[in-house]
């Protein structure tokens, strides 16, 4: 497999070092990107492909929605690539193999052993790498699908580790603070899905927008309310985003429109706040996310049908975590193939638990549907609490099934890890941040708990932003005042 | 006949309180011409404003309200949906939060039953739910209740459905400068709208001054017009009603009767202060609505007499006439007597009245 690996700080001694490891048949280019390409022998090839295969043994799941994507492909094409322009070279077209992300430990250990040869006091640590996604992405009506190779920076992923296990941690913290009986009605828990909103988020611009159904305390974070925000609007409090007001499904703030109850509502919403977009001409997008549960509505299909005649920039998102509620997307959907729902729309089926891979296909969408039209992209990730927190999540699939899951696909393990080889994180980085959001995430639900509800004559404030009811009606007569406090951001 | 019949009891009505010259000289203008250029205006005033529906663009209107529309605005404002009204009021309700002032037409509210999850989840509840963060500039328009021979599915009144939910505001224009007017401010208001016009009304032609075709003429929501001042009993109707009332008024005139005739203009909020105010003078108070009994407009008004000082100014009860609580039906003569004609309006007075 090709695999290239840049390190900015070291490359001139790196070099030097490659250059006396034996078994290497090197053709080494520095370019000014700093990238590094090392071509492989035939026996460092079959020694990867042994690796590969065990790998892929490992990590070959029987789970339906992926047996179309553990394809081995073992005819890989090696480039020795001398020229200076590496980095921006586009490596689509190679990657007619398999692009699971497997670490030859030869090749690792050309490294190790150069890093280990080599500077001692130098901060041994990247702040850039080039990566494959882990899986192919599958493509309907699409020549040319996402990036397969991506660049991460140190930067980037201390900042998509921290956003993912922060939401992780709100999410647990939620969970326990609903058992404890704190949060009421409605609780849907993303844990699992971190990499989908994490990684669409990182393409985003600050022009684009975002609309999505229940399930959202992540993506609420992620446009910027603090986790106080979204605990303390979890626990009706006044600290919540809303204020208490609208609870667990009912978030908002700039660029993000919720946060929307009624399953698909929130589709053509999304493809009206692309109109708008495209009408003010700024260049903006939304995403409309919904579940595999909500692809099977009419209005959704409405709204794909619109967004093509007027070529709204819309990505219509799929977050399919197989199951709508209790039942699995094989008893819904007569084509579980939800990127192709869009019918004449264009599609791109991403793996939703690899960041990276979302991050790639969402910058890819979204140059798409501001040049062409809308399309279609199904994340296939997984959920590992039940639908809402009335739903223990085993009575329609198994405890092992979602053990699985945990143990091999999380999203946040597996990046991790991936930061960790790559050297643009280390252990004691990775520690530091989990204690920092740990505190983050436990004074929030500290003061979420503790915080007070607004007083009630809230009850009657803006009901309308421009109030012309002399009287609201109380329940027991006209004897309420309207209380104007907000006019809303649409004036 | 009933239409020029009706010109001279709206031309009555008229002079009954206004003989200044310029009632004299005014001019004729349809209900249909009256939202015509509301829409004209409101569009050329501010850049946010477009209308989406079916037919609303290519085909000049489906009863041809935006005729000419298309032709002078283009694409971009004026634009054409296909027949999916759960997902183009989606679209129109999102457009909205995101800052665009979209007028989202409904071919009859019978349709917007397919849509009316956007209209009260997605647009009415939203400022309430967002603590007053974002807001939802919506108009919803269309025709409303029954037409001619257009049979069940296609008859119904959705003024009491609407105007039961909080953070809507609902409208039921009668006459021309109801709707121009209306309209105009309802396109102008930060909340969400409903305008429940009515198709048959469309063509009627009503006399107007040159205040009602300024650019900037607005007929404030939430408050009732005097249609016609009386002493003796106080109707209270909306919308095709209204002209129902104004005959039956017309007749009581000649039993020497003199009905005061309030034309509700908004379902919600409702101008109960103009029908205190009224029934304080009358004593009397009879309702007139197209819609169904049962919960509807004529049924809230009574509550709320019930629930007011007001009610001791009643001499009588108050009594409603509506619609006959049955699907609208095909036959000619069976739709006829399916909704309050004029006879029924004055037996109903008379009733109240207590007279024969």
């Amino acid at each position: 497999m090709l695999r290239t690996l840049s390190r900015v700080s070291e490359l001139p001694i790196i070099v030097k070092q490659l250059q006396k490891v034996r078994n290497c048949n090197a053709a080494v280019a520095v370019t000014n990107k700093t990238i590094v390409t090392v071509t492989n022998t035939k026996q460092h090839q079959q020694q990867q492909q042994q690796q590969q295969q065990q790998h892929t043994k490992q990590t070959n799941r029987s789970s339906r929605s992926y047996s179309d994507n553990n394809n081995n492909r073992s005819n890989y094409n090696s480039n020795v690539n001398s020229s200076n322009n590496i980095g921006r070279q586009q490596h689509k077209n190679h990657l007619r193999f398999d692009s699971r992300r497997s670490y030859s430990s030869s090749f690792f250990g050309l490294f190790q052993n150069a890093a280990q040869a080599g500077v001692a006091k130098t901060n041994n640590y990247a702040t850039e790498a080039t990566v494959q996604v882990n899986r192919p992405f599958k493509l309907h009506r699409l020549e040319e699908g996402p990036e397969t190779t991506v660049k991460l920076t140190k930067d980037e992923a201390l900042k998509y580790y921290t956003q993912m296990q922060t939401i992780r941690r709100i999410e647990t913290a939620a969970g326990n603070l609903y058992k404890e009986k704190i949060i009421r009605g409605f609780c849907h828990l993303y844990s699992g899905q971190e990499a989908c909103a994490v990684g669409m988020k990182a393409a985003m611009r600050d022009v684009d927008n975002i609309i999505s159904a229940y399930r959202v305390h992540g993506w609420t974070y992620l446009m910027g309310v603090p986790p106080l925000g979204v605990l303390g609007e979890l626990t009706g409090v006044q600290s919540g985003c809303a204020r208490g007001k609208g609870g667990s499904m009912h978030m908002y703030c700039p660029n993000f429109f919720g946060g929307n109850g009624i399953v698909g509502a929130q589709v053509p919403l999304g493809a009206g706040v692309a109109l708008a977009c495209k009408y003010k001409g700024n260049g903006g997008m939304c995403l409309a996310l919904y579940g595999d549960g909500a692809a099977n509505q009419g209005q959704v299909f409405e709204a794909y049908n619109m967004a093509y005649l007027w070529k709204l920039p819309v990505i219509f998102v799929c977050e399919n975590n197989n199951y709508g509620m209790g039942t699995s997307a094989e008893r819904a959907s007569c084509n579980t193939d939800y990127y192709t729902r869009g019918d004449a729309l264009p599609g791109i089926w991403v793996d939703g638990m690899d960041v990276l891979a979302v991050r790639s296909a969402t910058e890819f969408a979204i140059k798409y549907v501001n040049e062409q039209g809308p399309l279609v992209m199904e994340t296939n990730t997984y959920r590992y609490s039940g639908h809402s927190m009335s739903d223990p999540g085993t009575s329609y699939r198994t405890r092992e099934e979602i053990q699985e899951v945990r143990q091999k696909r999380d999203p946040i393990t597996s990046f991790k890890e991936l930061c960790i080889e790559l050297g643009l994180i280390t252990t004691d980085e990775v520690k530091a941040i989990d204690l920092k959001v740990r505190k983050e995430v436990d004074e929030a639900t500290a003061q979420a708990k503790n915080g007070t509800e607004l007083p009630v004559s809230h009850l009657w404030t803006d009901v309308y932003s421009n109030n012309l009811e002399p009287k609201l009606r109380g329940t027991n007569g006209y004897d309420i005042d309207h209380i104007q406090e907000r006019k809303g951001v649409n004036h | 006949m009933l239409r020029s019949r009706l010109s001279k009891v709206a031309c009555a009505a008229q002079r009954a309180f206004s003989t200044s010259p310029k009632a004299l000289a005014a001019k004729q203008m349809t209900v249909r011409d009256g939202l015509n250029s509301a829409l004209d205006d409101e569009l050329a005033r501010d850049d946010r404003v477009f209308l989406l529906g079916e037919e609303v663009a290519q085909y000049d209107g489906a009863y041809k309200v935006s005729r000419g529309l298309w032709k002078k605005y283009g694409d971009k404002r004026i634009i054409d949906t296909p027949i999916t009204e759960m997902g183009f009021a989606g679209i129109a309700v999102g457009a909205a939060m995101a800052g665009l002032r979209p007028i989202c037409e409904f071919m009859t509210f019978n349709f917007s039953m397919q849509a009316i999850d956007h209209v009260i989840n997605s647009a009415a509840k939203t400022f309430y739910m967002s603590a007053g963060a974002v807001n939802v500039p919506i108009v919803f328009r269309g025709p409303n209740g029954a037409s001619a021979g257009v049979a069940a599915q296609h008859s119904q009144c959705f003024a009491a459905w609407y105007a039961h939910c909080p953070g809507l505001k609902v409208v039921s224009p009668y006459d021309t400068e109801d709707a121009r007017g209306l309209l105009k401010a309802a396109i102008r208001d930060p909340d969400p709208v409903v305008v429940l016009e009515n198709e048959l009304m469309y063509g009627v032609a009503f006399p107007v001054d040159e205040t009602v075709t300024d650019v900037d003429f607005l007929v404030p929501l939430g408050k009732a017009k005097i249609m016609r001042p009386g002493k003796d009993i106080t109707i209270v109707a909306h919308s095709k009603a209204v002209e129902t009332a104004l005959l039956s008024a017309a007749e009581l005139a000649k039993k020497g009767i003199e009905a005061e005739v309030i034309n509700l203009r908004s379902i919600r909020p409702l101008d109960m202060q103009t029908i205190f105010t009224s029934v304080r003078k009358t004593h009397h108070l009879i309702t007139v609505e197209n819609g169904w009994p049962q919960h509807g407009v004529g049924a809230e008004i009574c509550a709320r007499f019930m629930e007011d000082p007001a009610f001791f100014e009643l001499d009588a009860p108050v009594w409603r006439c509506c619609g006959v609580d049955v699907p609208m039906p095909y036959a000619k003569t069976l739709e006829l007597h399916a909704l309050p004609r004029e006879p029924d309006v004055t037996a109903a007075a008379l009733k109240v009245l207590g007279k024969k």
